[in-house]
């Protein structure tokens, strides 16, 4: 398997990144050239579902610190879904819940982008 | 007498790498009777702290037959600790501030947050500076049952 992977499903809409593998400074910048690609097709609705990453570190993390400046201006967002115990966890211990949506169903983060008066 | 032991893993400075580290470091957590999440945390901070020497230690192209990271891993009864040496450039450890974290997400920073992941995955982390000689930070994890008071940090 390699290191890291991305698999993306177009779903009307909302463009879903499976991040696949472990997330540090090594595969950190095959996620921003991800992003990039979105940004540039316009697709600013992006749900990451963490379901098969099984590591991340604070370089993975800081990509979404990155982009989602620039995908929130154009009426987007970055909405998460499916994280493991383990990588929650670093998420939460940088505070990360209180600025982005993180549900478990990938499901219910696609409908945040259509009712998200309803976490 | 308590019986102490040491690993040692030297290795090129380069993201490459990092998969390798992560590994020596959790096989040995695991195999000294750490739990999946403390064994989660020295991973992580050790991570941390080999990625900060990557990027900014070595950012500068001189010392080039130098370009290695030393990891060393010592236990004993107590504790485990993990010392990352560099001969980098080093850095004032003073200088850097303790992000506080509301703000910090507020402003949308990018990078930075290895050194307080380390300090809030870690017991103790302390840092040695000789630049251009050698750089170590050592970053210590108490046994459960053998944890200091003034170590604890209620982050469980």
């Amino acid at each position: 398997m390699d290191a890291f992977s991305i698999d993306r499903v177009n779903k009307n809409d909302c463009s879903i990144l499976y991040l696949n593998g472990f997330l540090d400074a090594h595969t950190a910048p095959d996620l921003e050239n991800e992003l990039e690609k979105l940004i540039a097709e316009e697709r600013f609705r992006i749900v990451v579902n963490f379901k098969n990453l099984t590591y991340i570190s604070s370089a993975g993390l800081g990509v979404f610190m990155g982009y989602i400046e620039t995908i929130r201006d154009h009426g987007g967002d970055i909405k998460m879904c499916s994280m493991s115990p383990k990588i929650f966890r670093v998420f939460d211990l940088l505070g990360f819940p209180t600025l982005y949506d993180i549900v478990q169903e990938e499901d219910r983060a696609i409908e945040l982008f259509f009712k998200p008066e309803q976490k | 007498m308590p019986i102490a032991y040491e690993y040692r893993l030297r290795i090129p400075s380069e993201t490459d790498n990092l998969e390798l580290i992560r590994e020596f470091v959790t096989k040995v957590a695991s195999k000294v009777g750490f739990n999946s999440d403390d064994i989660g945390k020295i991973e992580l901070a050790c991570d941390e702290a080999c990625t900060n020497v990557i990027k900014h230690a070595y950012a500068m192209k001189t010392n080039n037959d130098k370009k290695n990271l030393d990891i060393s891993i010592k236990t004993d009864a107590e504790k485990f600790t993990l010392v990352v040496t560099d001969h980098g450039k080093g850095f004032d450890p003073d200088s850097i501030k303790m992000p506080n974290m509301r703000e910090y997400l507020a402003q949308l920073k990018v990078g930075g947050l290895g050194i307080y992941l380390m300090k809030t995955l870690m017991d103790e982390v302390d840092y040695q500076m000789q630049p251009g000689v050698k750089n170590q930070v050592r970053m210590v994890k108490y046994f459960a049952d053998k944890k200091k008071p003034h170590s604890a940090r209620g982050k469980q």
